[in-house]
């Protein structure tokens, strides 16, 4: 499974590389919000370190909507999910190829814009850099496990940009809700110990949320 | 190779598959004639293994993993090459890479495609897309072949073209099972050895083609599909 | 038709009992102390609050049925159960700021129950949004069977985090998650308040089943 999953999703990075549009779009989006934030606050009445939390994540939530948007864009324009399913490789698969796909796509726009964040607002995210990367990849792997299921069912809907938002909303704010907290406590300097609850439920809702999108996921795209 | 017993499926109310039995050994290409809404398509998908039917089994020799595909949607990634696409489609198969190696080259020579071979999909015209795309069907020398209504936005010349390639395919993998479904009984006679004509979900008529000619055949079609 | 009729007399017994809730409330409860007369919106509040809750974890239990037996009278009762399950939760949403006025001044608070009704109420919308989209009515049914058990599987999620939020911030505690420490009367009528909101509930689920029942007889294609 794992074999197929990998060649899935070097196809789609390969084309998404390739193509370079989406990710294009992706890390100037991020860059643009990231300076819409800044310009936008009064620096003499709002600390940078009490905004930056919600300002990284909602940056890093937005650019990965943009990813899942795409997620099966790709086999709908070229027609070849039926190739897929025709092929001798499981359902399960399929999903998982599109799951690191997507979290190498959103991956590396957090990778850009985590330091272009610490470099805007002026935070200092380097004695507490493992742990947030431990925080952020925790949170990513949630609600891109999340939306790639759903992206499979929005694609050949008739407002597919537009439902797949509405529809992740709710499952996107628990870990969102758990990640800012985190990361709040981790640039406020606060031990370790604080962070670690939110990051047991996020831990919960991956392991909760990822096997349940394995699970249900051939529920989509069989007849 | 290929054996179907008492299939059954529908679609809500409607009826797509009503009992459809048969048996195919390799050499042979049954050719399923019937109008549009006739079941065809699901049949095939049916056969293939993309939808469970209702009622009744299909099976295929090899599962899967045997079956290759052509129907009207080229299946192809626009973005990348030729060659990179059969090799991808060749991964999900499993066909290990000297045999990869060898079959693409083969391929590409016989459907005249070694000077595309490194030019993105999207580039080529329709024509060399069709022939792409039969190439990566066969990528993985596939013991049955299922062709959905090929023929489907080609103009004369091009669906002569592709009845030709087709058939050098099949006559050259001696014992391959293929089993094309069409409405136009004129573009899908000369490939068959044997013919069925479906309407509403049942095999109206099931025969070896036996040597007869397109106009022969749309005849018994016409008899047998429009009643007289 | 049966079942459209057995349904709006359900209804109707359902609404008759609710009117006798509000006798009771207004005229044998006592009146809270701190809150005064804006309290008596709790009677409906608090039900609906757990209705709407409990809607959507009889949705995920129906939608795992459906994905088993694929049965299309479960994926209807699915579909009649969202629907409640979103007009319940807009009764609390609106109750909520109603009551919340005039005791805290403001007309919404990030307290425990309204998050979660309001993190509900998004999952119905998009639960009956993406049945909308779907025009294919086995795609339809599985996709929203599939939402269904993931909208279940979040309620615990949120309930937690919630409740671990607000242990962090305190805000008025309107409604304890222990033990309800409430007078006997208050709580009389509370609990045949709930009894009220199951017997509308139950209506209300039976009539948008036997709409549904109706419609797919009608147009068994659409």
């Amino acid at each position: 499974m794992w074999r197929h999953a990998w060649r899935l999703a070097r196809k789609d990075l390969l084309i998404e590389f390739r193509s370079r549009t989406a990710i294009l779009s992706a890390v100037v989006f991020t860059v643009l919000v990231l300076m819409v934030f800044n310009f936008g606050r009064d620096p003499t009445a709002v600390a940078a370190v009490d905004l930056a939390p919600s300002i990284l994540w909602v940056t890093f939530t937005f650019a990965a909507m943009l990813a899942l948007n795409r997620a099966f864009q790709l086999e709908l324009e070229n027609q070849a999910l039926d190739g897929l399913l025709l092929a001798p490789v499981s359902r399960s698969s399929i999903y998982l190829g599109k799951l690191i796909a997507n979290l190498v796509f959103v991956g590396t726009v957090e990778a850009v814009g985590l330091p272009l964040f610490a470099l805007f607002f002026n935070v200092r995210i380097t004695p507490v850099l493992g742990p947030l990367v431990v925080v952020i990849a925790l949170a990513t792997i949630g609600f891109v496990a999340v939306g790639t299921l759903f992206s499979a069912m929005t694609g050949r809907t008739r407002f597919a940009e537009l439902l797949l938002p509405v529809l992740l909303l709710p499952f996107m704010l628990p870990p969102l809700i758990w990640a800012v907290l985190a990361t709040a406590a981790l640039l406020a300097g606060r031990p370790l110990s604080e962070a670690t609850g939110w990051l047991r439920l996020l831990a919960a809702f991956d392991i909760v949320f990822v096997t349940l999108a394995f699970v249900l996921f051939p529920a989509t795209v069989s007849e | 190779m290929l054996l179907a017993e008492g299939l059954r499926h529908a679609f809500g109310a409607v009826r797509a598959l009503d009992d459809i039995s048969f048996a195919l050994h390799a050499g042979q290409t049954l050719a399923v004639f019937g109008p549009n809404g006739a079941g065809k398509t699901t049949l095939l998908k049916v056969l293939a293994g993309l939808i469970q039917p209702r009622a009744g089994r299909a099976h295929i020799e090899g599962g899967r993993g045997a079956v290759g595909w052509i129907g009207h949607q080229p299946q192809l990634y626009g973005h990348l090459t030729v060659r990179e696409n059969l090799r991808f489609w060749g991964s999900l198969y499993d066909v290990p890479a000297a045999e990869q190696s060898r079959r693409e080259t083969d391929l590409l020579s016989r459907l005249d495609l070694h000077a595309h071979a490194e030019r993105p999909v999207r580039a080529l015209s329709r024509g060399l897309v069709q022939r792409v795309a039969i190439a990566r069907a066969l990528i993985h020398d596939p013991r049955v072949l299922l062709l959905d209504e090929p023929f489907t936005g080609l103009d004369r010349t091009a669906a002569e073209e592709f009845r030709r390639l087709l058939a050098g395919q099949t006559a050259d993998r001696g014992g391959r099972v293929t089993v094309l479904v069409t409405h136009n009984v004129e573009e899908g006679t000369e490939l068959a050895t044997d013919v069925a004509f479906m309407r509403a979900g049942r095999f109206v008529e099931l025969a070896p083609r036996a040597g007869r000619g397109a106009a022969a055949i749309a005849d018994a079609y016409r008899r047998a599909v429009t009643g007289g | 038709m049966k079942l459209l009729k057995s349904g709006r007399w359900i209804t109707l017994v359902g609404f008759a009992l609710l009117a006798a809730v509000y006798v009771r409330a207004l005229a044998f409860t006592p009146v809270e102390r701190t809150q005064g007369m804006a309290q008596k919106i709790f009677y409906l509040h608090l039900p609906a609050a757990i209705w709407t809750e409990g809607a959507m974890i009889l949705v995920g239990v129906a939608s795992i049925f459906f994905l088993f037996l694929k049965d299309q009278r479960i994926d209807r009762f699915a579909e009649a159960t969202a629907e409640v399950g979103l007009v319940f939760g807009m009764l609390v949403l609106t109750t909520g700021p109603i009551w919340g006025k005039p005791i805290w001044g403001t007309w919404w608070t990030w307290d425990a129950r309204l998050t979660l009704t309001l993190l509900l109420f998004l999952m119905y919308v998009g639960y009956l949004l993406l049945r909308g989209a779907v025009t294919d009515p086995g795609l339809r049914a599985r996709y929203a069977a599939v939402l269904g058990i993931c909208g279940m599987c979040l309620v615990p999620f949120v309930h937690l985090s919630v409740y671990m939020f607000r242990t962090l911030h305190p805000q008025p505690i309107v409604i304890k998650p222990s033990a309800p420490s409430l007078p006997g009367e208050m709580l009389a009528t509370l609990g045949f308040s709930f009894l009220v909101f199951t017997v509308l509930g139950v209506g209300f689920v039976i009539q948008r089943y036997g709409l549904s029942l109706l419609r797919d007889e009608a147009e068994p294609h659409a």
